[in-house]
């Protein structure tokens, strides 16, 4: 049986256990009946060059939902949980997808914060869910975005009302764990930032060391309204048994801030999609993102970025340290349609081979119908720099701890721009303890 | 301290040294002049170690150890120091951290244990005020956006905080106007003392107002031509290279 049969086996079940309201429900067959259409991507796809998932596809996936998780149990969940040294935060907890509240906890109240889990959103706040829900993120021609919102029914419902700053972050623990079968979960979240507000929203991946294969097909949509901010991470720690295909949607409103950082360290195959639609005038957008890894891990990091309005900008700053037999591929698509005059756009690509058997592929997508514009695009790939590791040992300092230092300093240029502190903190001693150094 | 003998020494196919004989003794100051491209740099660099050049003969020694098979970070431990011609910005590695990994990775060579935060910090502000450096210059990125001035301030700086037995000064002078340059003399004077030695590589006479050279020599096409006392810099700078080049004219 092919991928799409086994999945498509699922979907009535699944359906019957749900028991969504009655929009949902549409929007889930209408979105199945895309899945069955749309063809699952293959490198033939030029979106999937190098990005092949035969070895994810060839497998017998139960859903998240059918792998019983004893809520006994949750024990070895915890230090995954508890990876940051943060002083306060609201935390939300999914394993398999599957929302967890006994690890879960909200801090901040209800009229700073509304956060829920999806299926109970879906009910509770079907005004907000009836505006955005499945709005943003287009599933008529992308599979595995017609394949999530299909199955979409937990993941973090996140609603900031009009004029509110969310002080504490909210941190949102995503763990693949198949404990006993090859597991496919479909986490999707919806972050909505009211006029005037603002939030910091944290995706973390992992997942548990297992012999079976994990596949996370994940879906966050975002709104930012007028004049809000939203502060974006996401930052993926899995096995090497463990695989993602993750879309993120924006849309942001005039004055709106959305900032994303993209950190993914480890896991199997990760295809990151990050699409944010500038919808008003004065935007400000950063793209950042660091992909590190080793082994035969493949990331794939595809951005697009759509001025649809004057006056916005976008900053985009994608590095990779690819080593072993690991392979980056970074693709950056900017549009700037013909009304989006004045508009700033800023995109720089850089890849570290740190082994001769690391791959990279780059490819930079301008288009541009506006006349008044700024826009550029660098990219870079090659071996670290002899000139600085000479500088470094003609002072003393050994090779490796030299190389160590300016590995380092290459992965922290991203990482220092993640402004909240335990994540940044986190992620660089992630690096630094690869490398060797010291605290 | 340092002898070259015969050295010989090309980049790919290009030969670039023809032959250098030096001898340098602890408490001297050479200064080694020549116009472009006569292998000046090259010469500072093959000594520090860099892994463009290839030596096609020829013996190099800093107190009787063979220089040319050690690393670079060796050579530091050993005690040579180069000045950059050109400091490389690093973005992203803080001037002090460096500073430290650097006075640590050195005492560790030689046997010391490292220094504490406390003695560090003490030492730092110590040699600062030596080349005049700002506090807020040695929290950024090492050379990231510094001034040429600054840079050069820099590498006297990190050779003031090394104290190395050899420093090698490659053209420190280029570029530099003259209050920067007095302030690089003064760092470079008051850090000479009877048991360390300096070579200058210079292409202008003007830096030997301010640091007094023992010998000069002046390289053209790859070999010493000619070895003398600082008159010689002076008639150099009177009466320009040429009659250099007119002189050694059977080696062009």
């Amino acid at each position: 049986m092919d991928f799409k049969e086994n999945i498509i086996t699922h979907f009535d079940t699944f359906k019957k256990k749900a028991n969504s309201p009655a929009n949902i429900g549409e929007i889930r067959e209408s979105a199945l009946n895309k899945f069955a259409k749309l063809d699952v991507p293959t490198p033939k796809h030029e979106e999937w060059k190098y990005t092949n998932l035969k070895n994810l596809l060839n497998k017998v996936y139960y859903l998240g939902n059918e792998v019983a998780i004893t809520t006994s149990n949750t024990d070895k969940y915890a230090s995954f949980v508890n990876q940051y040294d943060e002083q306060e935060a609201n935390i939300l907890v999914f394993v398999n997808g599957e929302y967890v509240p006994t690890l879960s906890h909200i801090i901040s109240p209800s009229s700073e914060l509304i956060i829920t889990n999806l299926s109970y959103a879906y009910r509770e706040h079907s005004e907000a869910i009836d505006q955005h829900f499945s709005k943003y993120a287009a599933y008529e021609k992308e599979a595995f975005v017609a394949l999530n919102t299909a199955f979409a029914h937990e993941g973090a419902f996140i609603h900031v009302p009009n004029k509110t700053e969310v002080k504490l972050p909210v941190i949102l623990h995503f763990i693949a764990d198949a404990h006993a079968t090859d597991v496919i979960c479909h986490p999707r979240n919806l972050i909505i930032v009211g006029k005037n507000s603002s939030v910091t929203v944290i995706e973390h991946f992992n997942s548990t060391n297992t012999p079976f294969s994990t596949l996370t097909n994940t879906v966050t949509e975002v709104y930012v309204a007028e004049n809000a901010y939203c502060e974006h991470y996401k930052i993926q720690t899995e096995e090497s048994n463990a695989s993602q295909i993750s879309t993120i949607q924006a849309v942001v409103q005039r004055d709106g801030r959305f900032n994303n950082t993209t950190v993914s360290l480890s896991g199997k195959l990760i295809r990151n999609n990050l699409n944010i639609k500038l919808n008003g005038e004065n935007c400000d957008v950063y793209m950042n993102g660091l992909c590190a890894i080793t082994g035969s891990t493949l990331v794939d990091n595809h951005t697009a970025v759509d001025h649809a309005m004057p006056n916005s900008q976008s900053n985009e700053l994608y590095k990779s340290l690819l080593d072993e037999k690991s392979s980056g591929i970074f693709n950056g698509k900017i549009f700037v349609r013909q009304d989006a005059q004045k508009t700033n756009a800023y995109q720089s690509n850089r890849n570290i081979l740190l082994s001769p058997t690391a791959k990279a592929n780059a490819k930079p997508q301008l288009e541009i119908w506006a006349d008044d514009v700024k826009c550029s695009h660098g990219c870079t790939i090659g071996a670290l720099d002899e000139e600085p590791l000479f500088y470094l040992r003609s002072r003393g300092i050994g090779e490796i701890e030299a190389r160590a230092m300016l590995i380092f300093a290459f992965a922290d240029d991203i990482l220092e721009r993640i402004k909240y502190e335990p994540v940044r903190q986190y992620a660089e001693k992630i690096i630094a303890q690869r490398l060797g150094m010291e605290e | 301290m340092l002898s070259i003998r015969n050295l010989e020494v090309a980049i790919g196919d290009k030969k670039i040294l023809n032959g250098i004989n030096l001898e340098v003794k602890a408490g001297e100051v050479h200064a080694i002049m020549g116009p472009n491209g006569s292998g000046k740099s090259t010469l500072a660099s093959v000594l520090a170690g860099r892994s463009d050049y290839e030596v096609l003969s020829g013996e190099v020694e800093l107190f009787g150890k063979n220089l040319l098979e050690l690393s670079p970070e060796e050579r530091a431990g050993e005690g040579l120091f180069l000045a950059f011609q050109y400091p490389v910005e690093i973005p992203g590695v803080s001037n002090t951290n460096f500073l430290k990994a650097a006075v640590n990775a050195i005492r560790k060579y030689r046997g010391l244990n490292p220094l504490d935060a406390v003695n560090f910090l003490k030492q730092m502000k110590e040699k600062m005020k030596l080349v005049s450096i700002d506090q807020s210059l040695l929290s950024r990125s090492l050379n990231e956006g510094f001034s040429g001035g600054e840079k050069k301030r820099n590498e006297i700086f990190q050779m003031a905080m090394l104290e190395p037995k050899l420093a090698i000064l490659d053209e420190t002078d280029s570029g530099l106007d003259i209050d920067a340059l007095r302030i690089v003399s003064h760092g470079v004077n008051t850090l000479k003392n009877k048991d360390n030695a300096v070579i200058l590589v210079t292409h202008y006479q003007r830096l030997l107002d301010y640091i007094v050279p023992d010998y000069v020599h002046v390289l053209y096409k790859g070999r010493i031509v000619k070895s003398g006392t600082k008159e010689l810099a002076l008639e150099l700078e009177e009466k320009g290279y040429d009659w250099i080049k007119e002189e050694n004219a059977v080696l062009a």
